[in-house]
């Protein structure tokens, strides 16, 4: 039997369950035992603008999107204008019908410039400017074309059921969209049905009127459509697999590191986190009464990391989550946590800047800011995942780091992260290790919060223990915390503080510090979520005798400088790939490892990189036929 | 027990200027420790920047000198993760109602169980004397180069209107007065606010020592009278006393409208008393019934260096 690598796209305004019909398509696929790596993408809206969901299906690991898309659904006129080109020939388009007549003009919601290059592309091939016009276009390449009146289903249906409500339930074209395209493809009907149990669990009578829907829809696509090359009976399921959005790795990593406090103002996309994290804010402890996480809503992000270094100071393991935007008004604070030497973790889901920028949409855009974010020099920690299931070991080590360097962690994420869903292997809590550092439980006489120690970190106390009193200040102070002005005690704190620089990349394990994937004359230097497209492409071009190497760095700051020279000695030609425009690892990597970068491939449209766009430009690049600067653009 | 004031003190050198209205505060807030007898080690003082945001080193108690404006978010923070902790906030005005006054509404909205005294000058002491939120429009202070063109914030009202339970007004120059408030705003169950008037002898040459003492309305027989008057020598009835709209809002208004009085005649002593509005705490509580019993701070997050969380049931669900 060939290999399964399907590609799925539904698509609808923000607001008609584009969301929920990806997420029964992914959970019935990873029921049946297939791998899963599904994306969102929104606008910045409530209600009304164009959202999709891509949702790729394998029977190996995957780790990224593709550009090539084997079936779409679509209940609405948008969907078609913007994603019919990226069907393959030989795939398939099921639609609504009733659309076929929709003009452009008559999709407000299509803004000017995508309009008009889609004009372009529909005079030079003859075409009305309308959904038939593309379809059209569509079934001139091969996409077999599969129309259903979504009303008259849902006609035919209530008439059926005796149920006149149905009749008008437009909130179930993504049902009918998900089983129509489940019929298609063969997928064994009882996942679908379990599925949709499951998910409505609490509300029987949704769950109800959802299965009969899908039942009736599943068995007219197996009846009325055709001519589908493509199958999916299932697979072997792999024992241990978990489907997860990807803010979730965080949020669980958080709950099992022990963190116990989250202050957050609300800003996507990192938002999610928090509320999922309140959501299931009582905790089963093991031997002990349930524990719980405080997690508060407060009026800025300003409060929200001065509540969390409030909360540390009391010893509790705190932290926040924001993005850029949010932690731009944090950094004052982060300062202050600098200077008094206060663990505290802020998860930093990148997104798209400057400023608001695109707001919904991903980007790689906050590492230089996070390494030098903070007036004057004070050390801090910035780490990166790269894929969501080492998003949650790594929350688990972002806590250690903090507790026992005494400093403020950024943890990097990204919107690629927060808005994709996959299987993976169920995470292992009994794997997260809790190092507290020089936390104090018992304090004797004399005590100095900023004592000088051989290796320049002191016992730490906490609010409200015996004897424990110290003083902070974001002033320079004395042992004790009392300011002082005083230029020799000065320089001896800076230095105190700043050795832990140095500490921090002879402490941290090097596989901890960056990853190597391989060495190869052409190798990458990359970092976050850009990984996962990075590791489909390179295996793409390993089975054609091509081969590329790949280190991820994971401690952004302090930069592992030597391990990272040591690492790249071997390599010929190095690689720059992440999604922002001005290459800012390829900058860290200038300043410190002292090598130029000979190519970059960079994406910064707001959209993810697919595996198939990485690859193109990599093979480019080997064939000496790219640019210096490779720009991806894939995507709707 | 009461303990001796002199417990709450550091031996940090205190470089306020001569006759700053400072002293006093500090004196009265480490007297009111001592008299309740709090554990110097369950407590914390925290402060914002500027003058008063020194007083957290001059009291021998958990002490954090914050930033600018963001006192309160410290504080709130602390309190939360920590609930047994007596929390004091400390800052100048400019520091409450200028550059935080967002956390001063917010706060209003939480009544976490904690005290937010201001060090009330109307100037900006640190900088060299210019503006601040309480000075009024068209006053001239004596750095300031023209008059100050803003009207001034009314903080004893904003409180009111951002529902901290219990606003009150001392005199940094009645110090017994003072710890008697002080007193009483940590014991309340809720967000209290104290608006101390504290005359900058430096750079306010207009709201000073003398002119409180109104030494400018002396009368032919060359007696004072003073501009400051005590609420709860004139009848004045600030408690709510029992859970009405009717009766919240006559104390609330009420208390709006003597906050306004000033010239002349400048009201100190409690505005606004209610303990029937929930204290942040229970509001918590609703939601995570053993918060109180096993706050954020009090919880053992490990066995044998590894994680005691059990999260098998979440993972179950996500378990396909």
């Amino acid at each position: 039997m060939s290999p399964v690598d399907f590609t799925w796209l539904i698509g609808g305004p923000q607001g008609s369950g584009v969301e929920s019909g990806a997420n029964i398509f992914s959970r019935v696929c990873a029921e049946m035992g297939y791998q899963v790596f599904g994306k969102r993408e929104f606008y910045s809206n409530i209600k009304g603008e164009h959202s999709y969901f891509t949702v790729r299906i394998a029977d190996k690991k995957i780790h990224s999107n593709v550009n090539d898309v084997n079936l779409m659904v679509s209940f609405d006129a948008e969907t078609i204008f913007r994603h019919y080109d990226e069907v393959i020939s030989g795939g398939g388009m099921i639609y609504d019908s009733d659309i076929e007549k929709i003009t452009t003009d008559a999709v407000h919601t299509l803004d000017a410039p995508f309009k008009e290059r889609l004009h372009k592309e529909l005079e030079s091939k003859n075409k009305p400017f309308t959904v038939g016009g593309v379809l059209d276009i569509a079934k001139e390449k091969g996409v077999i074309l599969y129309p259903v009146s979504f009303k008259s289903i849902l006609l035919t249906l209530s008439e059926e059921t005796e149920n006149p409500r149905l009749k008008g339930l437009i909130r179930m074209f993504n049902v009918i969209g998900v089983s129509l395209s489940l019929g298609l493809v063969r997928m064994p009907p009882d996942s679908l049905q379990k599925t949709i149990g499951t998910i409505f669990a609490k509300k029987p009578e949704i769950a109800k009127i959802n299965q009969i829907t899908a039942t009736y829809s599943y068995n007219y696509a197996t009846v009325k459509f055709e001519n589908f090359d493509y199958t999916l009976p299932g697979t072997q399921k792999e024992p241990r697999t978990i489907l997860i959005q990807g803010f979730e790795g965080t949020a669980l990593g958080k709950m099992a590191a022990g963190c116990r406090f989250q202050p957050y103002y609300p800003i996507t996309p990192a938002s999610d986190e928090s509320v999922y994290l309140e959501s299931n804010e009582i905790l089963e402890i093991i031997d002990d009464r349930p524990g719980s996480t405080a997690v508060i809503q407060t009026e800025d992000e300003i409060c929200a990391i001065g509540m969390t270094i409030g909360g540390a100071l009391t010893g509790t393991r705190s932290a926040t989550c924001t993005s850029g935007p949010g932690f731009a008004l944090m950094t004052e604070m982060l300062a202050w946590a600098g200077i008094n030497e206060v663990p505290i973790v802020i998860t930093a889901y990148q997104r798209s800047g400057p400023s608001t920028g695109l707001p919904t949409r991903h980007g790689q855009d906050d590492l230089l800011f996070s390494v030098y974010a903070g007036a004057g020099d004070f050390p801090k920690i910035v780490y990166a995942s790269g894929e969501i299931e080492e998003s949650f070991y790594d929350t688990g080590n972002c806590f250690n780091y903090a507790d026992t360097f005494q400093v403020p962690v950024i943890h990097m994420m990204d919107k690629f992260h927060a808005s994709s869903v996959i299987t993976c292997p169920r995470f292992e809590p009994e794997k997260i290790s809790i190092d507290r550092g020089k936390l104090l439980e018992k304090v004797e006489d004399g005590y100095r919060r900023f004592e000088f120690t051989d290796d320049g970190i002191s016992p730490r106390s906490r609010l409200g223990i015996d004897n424990g009193i110290f003083w902070n200040t974001g002033d320079e102070s004395d042992e004790k915390g009392h300011i002082t002005e005083d230029p020799v005690l000065r320089v001896k704190m800076m230095d105190k503080r700043m050795s832990r620089m140095d500490l921090i990349l002879e402490r941290i394990p090097k596989e901890q510090q960056a990853v190597s994937f391989g060495i190869e004359d052409f190798t990458i230097i990359s970092w976050g979520s850009t990984m996962g497209p990075l590791l489909d492409a390179i295996d793409m071009l390993k089975k054609e005798g091509i081969l590329i190497g790949l280190v991820q760095m994971k401690l952004m700051h302090p930069f592992p400088a030597d391990y990272v020279t040591s690492l790249l000695k071997d390599a010929k030609t190095i690689i720059d790939v992440e999604a922002n425009q001005s290459g800012q690892l390829a900058k860290l990597f200038k300043q410190n490892v002292g090598r130029d970068i000979d190519y970059f491939i960079l994406k910064y449209t707001g959209r993810a990189m697919t595996s198939t766009e990485v690859y193109d430009s990599l093979k480019r690049i080997v064939q000496n036929k790219a640019n210096k600067r490779e720009i991806l653009m894939h995507g709707a | 027990m009461a303990l001796k004031p002199a417990e709450f003190k550091t031996d940090v050198h205190n470089d306020w200027c001569p006759g700053c209205g400072d002293f006093g505060i500090v004196n009265a807030i480490q007297m009111a420790l001592a008299d309740m007898g709090l554990q110097r080690d369950k407590t914390a003082i925290f402060s914002g920047i500027g003058c008063s945001g020194k007083t957290s080193h001059f009291i021998n108690t958990y002490g954090v000198h914050t930033l600018h404006g963001r006192v309160l978010t410290f504080a709130q923070g602390a309190k939360i993760a920590n609930p047994e902790m007596t929390v004091l906030a400390a800052g100048g005005d400019g520091d409450g109602l200028g550059i935080g006054a967002g956390h001063f509404v917010a706060a209003g909205r939480r009544n976490i169980d904690m005290t937010y005294i201001i060090f009330d000058n109307g100037v900006y002491g640190l900088t060299k004397g210019q503006a601040s939120p309480t000075l009024k429009l068209g006053e001239k202070t004596k750095s300031l180069p023209s008059p100050n063109t803003n009207s001034n914030v009314n903080p004893i009202g904003l409180a009111i209107a951002s529902g901290f339970t219990f606003v009150a007004r001392g005199y940094s120059y009645d110090i017994k007065h003072l710890k008697s408030l002080i007193i009483q705003a940590v014991k309340h169950p809720g967000l209290s606010f104290l608006d101390v008037l504290q005359p900058c002898p430096t750079y306010n040459d207009l709201n000073t020592r003398d002119w409180y003492a109104g030494a400018d309305l002396m009368d032919e027989a060359q007696k004072r009278h003073s501009r400051i008057y005590k609420l709860e020598e004139h009848g004045f009835e600030p408690v709510v006393h029992y859970d009405s709209e009717v009766e919240v809002n006559e104390k609330l208004s009420q208390a709006l409208i003597k906050s306004l009085e000033w010239g002349n005649k400048i009201p100190i002593g409690v505005f606004y008393k209610n303990e029937i509005t929930t204290p942040y705490t229970v509001r918590i509580q609703d939601h995570i019934p053993n918060y109180l019993d096993n706050p954020p701070a009090k919880q053992n997050i490990s066995k044998n260096g590894y994680s005691n969380t059990d999260i098998s049931k979440i993972l179950d669900s996500l378990e396909v």
